[in-house]
């Protein structure tokens, strides 16, 4: 019987594969190197994570304008911006929807919504969707904290920007925030992965 | 506070309208509940396939796929449908009035718990958070979840499935 156990591993773990990488999304990880991008902002100009300087990681939060969700969450987006751009993690806010399916998410309506609530922080149109497919994101908004180190970005938080998005007074878990901490004074991050109900991505129709 | 009381009258005669599906149904049309109340409602033993779907007001692909829900309760006695709303339980008018205005047949229970990475595994651990999501509590308690938007025929295909 011994003699089969190396099987049973081996048929377990290809049984288990699929629905592991199902539940990921075929997305980051906490620990994974995440890709650099290239992307149209708002005002006009690129933002690459190769391209940002003398920082010490970045916030990247899969975002649009039609989310309630982000919504609630914008104020707070960017007040974490003004706290932890000086501090080497700026947020650059990616939104993912296709306007063809969400007219409200186009490049338009998004320079018209930057305007409206000055965001301080890079907006960015993920046109073609291969960045959000890249990281997996499923849901608007969803944060990933990247630490620099060297050439790479590390994926060091996935998740919620905090446990209550009605109310930012009543906040019991900064997630994010705690998580940005936690880099900056080289301690552990308690909760490296957090889950929140919001929006779905508005895939493109012929991807899919 | 005279609009927010005729407000709560409002959800008050709401609450304590009977269910006009043509199925009798033993709740009220619509409530606002916590997760241990989801979570035991979830759990009620049943003889039927029981389907909730994870919903609000402002979501699309969410308001697209429920008359494919309705329709399908309608011409299956042997499943039950709930309409869980993510709505703002601080403006429950806004789901009440979508209630009336598209005429739902089913029960809304609006699930008031935003600290969401508290009870989302809990409902299944495949969920990543996007909304629509429907799980599904088949007669001998086993659950299926579906995450995202279900065309029709899917839709009938898995209630055939899984009833």
């Amino acid at each position: 019987m011994k003699n089969f156990r190396p099987l049973f591993l081996l048929l377990f773990s290809i049984l288990l594969t699929p629905s592991l990488a199902l539940a990921q999304n075929g997305g980051y990880e906490v620990g994974d190197t995440a890709m650099n991008f290239d992307l149209p902002t708002v005002d006009g100009s690129q933002v690459s994570l190769d391209g940002l300087e003398n920082n010490q990681g970045a916030i990247v939060i899969f975002s649009c304008n039609t989310c309630p969700y982000v919504q609630a969450y914008e104020d707070r987006m960017i007040e974490l911006h003004q706290r932890y751009a000086p501090k080497g993690y700026p947020i650059i806010a990616i939104n993912s929807n296709d306007s063809a399916v969400s007219p409200g998410d186009s490049f338009d309506a998004m320079k018209k919504r930057a305007q409206e609530k000055g965001f301080p922080f890079a907006y960015s149109y993920d046109e073609s969707q291969e960045v959000i497919k890249t990281y997996g994101a499923t849901r608007t908004p969803q944060a990933y904290l990247l630490e620099k180190q060297g050439d790479e970005y590390l994926v060091r938080y996935i998740g919620a920007i905090d446990n209550n998005y009605q109310d930012a007074a009543s906040v019991s878990e900064p997630y994010l925030a705690n998580a940005v901490d936690a880099l900056l004074e080289g301690s552990e991050i308690n909760r490296q992965t957090t889950k929140a109900i919001g929006c779905s991505i508005k895939w493109s129709r012929n991807s899919e | 506070m005279v609009a927010s009381l005729s407000r709560l009258s409002f959800v008050l005669f709401l609450m304590i309208l009977p269910g006009f599906s043509g199925k009798d149904l033993p709740e009220p049309d619509f409530k606002i509940i916590s997760f241990e109340e989801f979570e035991s409602l979830a759990a009620k033993e049943s003889e039927k396939l029981r389907i909730f779907n994870f919903w609000a007001t402002w979501c699309a692909p969410c308001v697209r796929e429920m008359p494919y829900f309705e329709e399908a309760n309608k011409s299956n006695t042997d499943m039950e449908l709930y309409f869980i709303s993510m709505d703002d339980a601080r403006r429950p008018e806004r789901v009440t009035s979508f209630i009336e205005k598209r005429d739902i047949q089913s029960p809304v229970y609006l699930l008031n718990d935003v600290d969401f990475n508290s009870w989302i595994d809990k409902v299944n651990p495949d969920w990543t958070g996007a909304i629509p999501a429907t799980l599904f509590v088949q007669a001998d308690g086993t659950r299926h979840f579906h995450e995202g938007a279900m065309e029709e025929p899917e839709l009938l295909s898995l209630i055939n499935q899984l009833k």
